[in-house]
């Protein structure tokens, strides 16, 4: 089968959805309670992708494919 | 052979040489007299027959030469000369002995026009991919800003693999690197390319490819120069960065490819975002998400100062109190932490849904609701009326 995908939301979704806060809470009149909620979920994503961003390091796999044609995804060390 | 030629016995028909005998002797005469050379000629009646092996005549102006190229030897060469094609070869002068004929066996070829035998196959593959539509520009598909994952044909042991990997750890690391093992040159290597490139679809979340090697002489790289393989690239799923490793040489999977790049670093530069970039991107929005706050906290301070304009008595001397209470809160918005609201002692009671609860009416008895305070939430429920 298919090796499997990575589970983590792209970090270009995560981007998109921290310009999206930024702009209602620029643009919109909000009322103050929505406005700090906003914030506050402003806040814990950018903390959020920089954590990711200071601990990823690459990982590095191979792609095997088997007589039969079935695709083997193992660890890489060359 | 073995027997010198024998002067005395040539003279009279009895001693008269077999057939089989004088050609095999005229051809180790030939042999022994003639080490390989160079020889320039015209080609004129090219055959390539089924065994693989090449037949043609070589001439000038007044004579000619029959030469083969065995499929040993013409399987380096990216395709066969064309009749009236002025070429030189190297070759093993020789008589062949079934038919008595002189002959070159050709060891190498060198088309003596310009680009020659490589030009030629180029052009004609890349013909085949035009007439498809395959070298259309706008073919070429965006390459992802934030890959996840990123697949990398090429060999595993080779200098290709080591930038490539190198760059896309200092820049991206968020990543992950599929490399998919495949022989990038001399035997085989056509046929390995192809498999690999082809399983790429079937690779999950796979948002990138880079097809790569490090730099070669122009036969290492023919490989990508092969209309099969060019193909094999176009049918990628993803968007496909050709990094053959030539500043100068433009190959056939470069022109297919959704991007090309001069080196192996490069192609991974081109596919990845540089992360020191994105952590600068990311201080910005949280500038702009301090800012906006205040800016809201500053509008909401002057609509209440423009109502108690409007207002007088009593109701103005409250609302001057709340105008003061909200100055001060506006006024302690500090740019990096607005939540100093909270730490005054005020609270945000919010029901099951996250709806924040302002009124009375708002909570019933028995009402589950939470309430955020500067150090976290806690739960709480209306007790009495």
């Amino acid at each position: 089968m298919a090796a499997g995908g990575p589970e983590a939301p792209s970090f270009a979704a995560e981007l998109a959805r921290l310009e999206e806060i930024v702009r209602r809470l620029e643009g919109e009149e909000l009322d103050l309670d929505e406005a700090l909620r906003l914030f506050e979920e402003g806040v814990e994503r950018l903390r959020a992708a920089r954590e990711r961003l200071a601990a990823a390091e690459a990982k590095v796999k191979q792609v095997l494919s088997d007589a039969a044609g079935t695709l083997r995804v193992e660890d890489f060390d060359g | 052979m073995g027997a010198g030629l024998d002067l005395f016995a040539a003279l009279a028909p009895e001693g008269a040489w077999s057939v089989s005998a004088v050609t095999r002797r005229a051809r180790a005469v030939i042999e022994g007299g003639l080490a390989p050379l160079w020889v320039r000629g015209e080609v004129s009646s090219f055959k390539a027959w089924q065994s693989g092996h090449w037949y043609f005549a070589l001439r000038d102006a007044t004579a000619q030469v029959r030469c083969v190229m065995f499929q040993r030897d013409n399987r380096r060469l990216p395709a066969p000369p064309a009749d009236g094609m002025e070429v030189f070869v190297f070759a093993r002068p020789t008589v062949w002995e079934e038919r008595g004929e002189f002959r070159l066996t050709v060891l190498d070829l060198l088309s003596t026009e310009a680009g020659g035998l490589w030009e030629r196959a180029f052009e004609r593959a890349k013909a085949a991919l035009a007439k498809d539509g395959l070298l259309d520009p706008a073919r070429k598909r965006p390459l992802p800003r934030y890959p996840r994952r990123i697949a990398v044909v090429t060999s595993p042991d080779g200098a290709a693999l080591r930038d490539i990997l190198a760059v896309v750890g200092r820049r991206w690391p968020l990543a992950e690197v599929l490399v998919v093992p495949s022989r990038v040159q001399g035997e085989g290597a056509e046929e390995e390319i192809c498999a690999a490139l082809g399983l790429l679809g079937r690779l999950e979340g796979l948002d990138v490819a880079i097809l790569g090697r490090g730099g070669g002489s122009r036969e290492d790289l023919w490989t990508f120069n092969h209309e099969r393989v060019a193909r094999a690239v176009a049918a990628v799923p993803v968007p496909v960065i050709s990094a053959v490793g030539h500043e100068t040489d433009v190959t056939l999977c470069d022109l297919v490819a959704d991007r090309r790049a001069p080196t192996p670093s490069a192609a991974a530069e081109a596919a990845t975002p540089d992360r020191a970039e994105v952590l600068q991107a990311l201080d910005h929005v949280g500038v702009r998400l301090a800012r906006a706050l205040e800016a809201r906290a500053g509008r909401v301070a002057e609509r209440l100062e423009r109502t108690l304009d409007r207002l007088s008595g009593a109701a103005a001397r409250r609302l001057e109190r709340q105008r003061h209470a909200l100055a001060a809160l506006a006024g302690r918005l500090d740019a990096l932490s607005p939540l100093r609201i909270l730490e005054r002692g005020y609270a945000l009671a919010r029901d099951a849904q996250g709806r924040v609860l302002k009124r009375v009416a708002q909570f019933p008895v028995g009402l589950p609701f939470r309430l955020r305070v500067t150090d976290g939430t806690v739960a709480a429920r209306v007790t009495e009326p």
